[in-house]
């Protein structure tokens, strides 16, 4: 379970969270929608301690991410992350890019995650591209191998950081795909993104973030229906 | 004018001892590499530390590596060191004088290289749980590598003819040394410098070649 | 520190050597860079393979020490040929010919950077060869030539430490004849390497900028 009680953020004199409430139970999948600047991405890189918080507390497992005491690098092995730019590594293939943090950071043996990074990249569709290095693929497929990366580390939370938006229109279908699998397989995801269509078929709640805000938060057919906050409302008119 | 009798058998029947001084010429410049190499990744995250005291060390010793000649650099090593009791040997001198001058050059150049990789690399990295060194070290480590290896191999052949400024500490073993002293035995200069130079231009080719091979294999990428 | 048997006499000693540093560095890097920008426009204009003899013999100059290059010419000219040149004149001509070796690279760097379509363009106004070369290439090569230009330079002026070995007693080779003599390493080092410094670092510098500069438009 992820716990955000209260939390606060400025980067400078700009306040990007302001005071976000929200708890995200194990299993469910929760989509985040809001303009640019709503502070929904920054919200994602607090969860797994890759940002600093002004105030407030974020619980994950009742393990208080930013006390001091937090070994982060072993919290984030549960929390998954893939942001909007893939980050492949380039002098890796796409097999060893999967490998990396298994052998590195979880000490297993090179047959443990060479296994694992074959289950990976074949549940995500690629199967095929195991020895091939990453500037070959398409950013379609990049994107899925971040995804597979993120997933042999077993992350027991999936965080989505507008995956797509960095995507040629053509390939956001085979990532948003995968998202798809992932959650009809029971992982708990918080995905932020601007597909509407998407956030309302595969997310069990969605959440509008505006200026800092979490202005609405509900079932997605209540809230794309029947948006009750007005900024949600210009928002929706806006998109559709 | 050209009455000069060549006489190349004799200085040719030096050649074994003279590709023994190559052998330590190329110790020398490939333990310098090493060890600059290293020296130039610390140096290079001592400049990105933040750290005012780390950075300013780091700093300096990177321009002063750059805008003073080598041959002050081995001077400083070895008059310079013994000027406050610590007294080196001509190949000690020579090995530090060096290495002191490789970490400057590659540290300059690791900085550009890191410029290129997006903070984005490392923040993967850490995002799967790696630390900071982890994700320098597996990331942005290779990359660095990779984006100067051009300029690391032309320090290797800079290293290497640095090499023939041991000499003037008293170093001998070297190709340099050895040839000098050779001469000082029979007099044969141009023909001993001659086939010294050609010993000089096989071994910069032979690394120039196994750099593009190394090149070749590690970044197919 | 400065408690010391320098003398007045051991600063112009060693104001000499650096105005002989200074002397061989700037007949260097003037006759070199000429050299080289006619080695380099040679290169550009041959191409690789018809230039290659060419390419070869500057290769040369950079693959073995510079220490060797100063021996061999000196030993060809003063015990082969009997020319009884002074060691001035054998640095300087050493040092010219090194110079233009690493400079043809630079020139022909910075032509091969002007772009082809830029030069046709030119061209199919009607300008000729030489107008192309001089109003379209000069200006542009120039700016991705003079930064490493600049780097060559200093590069020379270092490098110039090891015309000691024929008789040309610079900078290094003064302090050095001093440190023998006064038996102070280290402040003479310092003192002589404060002036490398002091003319390298903000000329390096200034390099830096352009290169800065020019590498953003």
């Amino acid at each position: 379970m992820i716990e955000i009680e209260n939390v606060r953020k400025s980067f400078g004199s700009l306040e990007v969270l302001k005071g976000i409430d929200l708890t995200v139970p194990r299993g469910e999948v929760l989509t985040v929608i809001g303009g640019s600047g709503s502070g929904k991405s920054t919200l994602l890189t607090c969860i797994n301690g890759l940002e600093p918080i002004n105030a407030g507390r974020i619980l994950v497992d009742g393990t208080e991410v930013h006390a001091k005491t937090t070994n982060l690098n072993r919290l984030r092995q549960k929390i998954g992350i893939v942001f909007q730019q893939w980050n492949a590594f380039p002098h890796l293939t796409v097999k060893e890019n999967v490998m990396l943090a298994p052998r590195k950071v979880l000490r297993q043996s090179k047959a443990e995650a060479e296994e694992m990074a074959v289950r990976q990249l074949t549940h995500v569709g690629l199967g095929d591209k195991l020895d091939v290095y990453p500037g070959r693929l398409s950013g379609g497929q990049q994107q899925r191998m971040a995804i597979a990366r993120a997933l042999a580390m077993t992350p027991d939370y999936m965080l989505f950081d507008e995956v797509t938006s960095a995507l040629d229109p053509q390939l956001v279908g085979e990532v948003l795909d995968t998202l798809r699998l992932l959650a009809s397989e029971g992982m708990t995801m918080i995905c932020v993104t601007h597909e509407m269509k998407f956030a309302r078929e595969v997310s069990d709640r969605v959440a509008f973030f505006h200026k800092g805000v979490m202005a609405e938060i509900a079932p997605p057919a209540d809230l794309f229906d029947n948006p009750k906050d007005p900024e949600l409302q210009r928002f929706l008119a806006a998109t559709h | 004018m050209f009455n000069y009798r060549f006489q190349w058998k004799q200085a040719w029947n030096r050649l074994p001892e003279m590709l023994d001084g190559a052998l330590i010429t190329m110790q020398v410049a490939i333990l310098s590499m090493i060890l600059g190499i290293v020296l130039a990744i610390l140096l290079t995250l001592f400049r990105r530390s933040g750290n005012r005291v780390l950075s300013g060390v780091a700093t300096t010793w990177v321009e002063i590596a750059r805008n003073t000649p080598a041959l002050f650099q081995i001077y400083m090593a070895h008059f310079g060191l013994a000027g406050i009791g610590i007294h080196l040997s001509p190949y000690s001198s020579l090995l530090l004088g060096i290495t002191f001058n490789n970490a400057g050059y590659l540290a300059e150049n690791f900085r550009g290289a890191l410029k290129a990789i997006p903070d984005t690399q490392p923040r993967a990295g850490r995002s799967l749980g790696m630390s900071d060194l982890q994700a320098f070290r597996f990331i942005v480590l290779p990359q660095m590598i990779r984006i100067s290896f051009p300029t690391i191999t032309n320090q290797m052949v800079w290293a290497v003819l640095m090499t023939s400024l041991g000499v003037t500490v008293g170093m001998n073993m070297d190709l340099y040394g050895v040839t000098q002293d050779l001469n000082a035995l029979t007099f044969r200069t141009f023909e001993l410098f001659a086939i010294a130079a050609v010993i000089f231009y096989v071994i910069v080719k032979i690394i120039q070649a196994g750099a593009w091979l190394i090149s070749r294999r590690l970044f197919r990428y | 520190m400065f408690d010391t048997a320098l003398t007045a006499n051991d600063f112009i000693f060693l104001a000499k050597g650096a105005g002989m540093t200074i002397f061989v560095t700037a007949i260097s890097v003037f006759f070199g860079t000429i050299l080289g920008i006619v080695f380099g426009v040679i290169r550009y204009q041959l191409g690789p393979f018809w230039s290659a003899p060419l390419m070869f013999v500057l290769d040369i100059f950079r693959s073995i020490p510079l220490l060797i290059q100063l021996v061999l010419t000196y030993a060809f000219l003063g015990t082969v040929l009997r020319l009884g040149m002074s060691g001035l004149t054998v640095a300087c001509i050493v040092l010219t010919l090194y110079t233009s070796a690493y400079c043809a690279e630079i020139v022909r760097g910075g032509i091969e950077a002007v772009p082809l379509t830029l030069r046709r363009a030119a061209r199919s106004l009607g300008m000729t060869w030489a107008q192309d070369m001089r109003s379209i290439v000069l200006p542009l090569a120039t700016r991705v030539a003079l930064p490493s230009w600049i780097g060559l330079a200093l590069g020379v002026m270092k490098d110039s430490a090891l015309v000691y070995v024929v008789q040309v007693t610079e900078l290094l080779k003064s302090t050095q004849i001093l440190i023998t003599r006064l038996q102070e390493p280290l402040l003479l080092l310092m003192i002589c390497g404060a002036f490398y410094f002091v003319i390298s670092f903000p000329v390096a510098r200034f390099g830096g900028y352009l290169e800065k500069r020019w590498s953003n438009d």
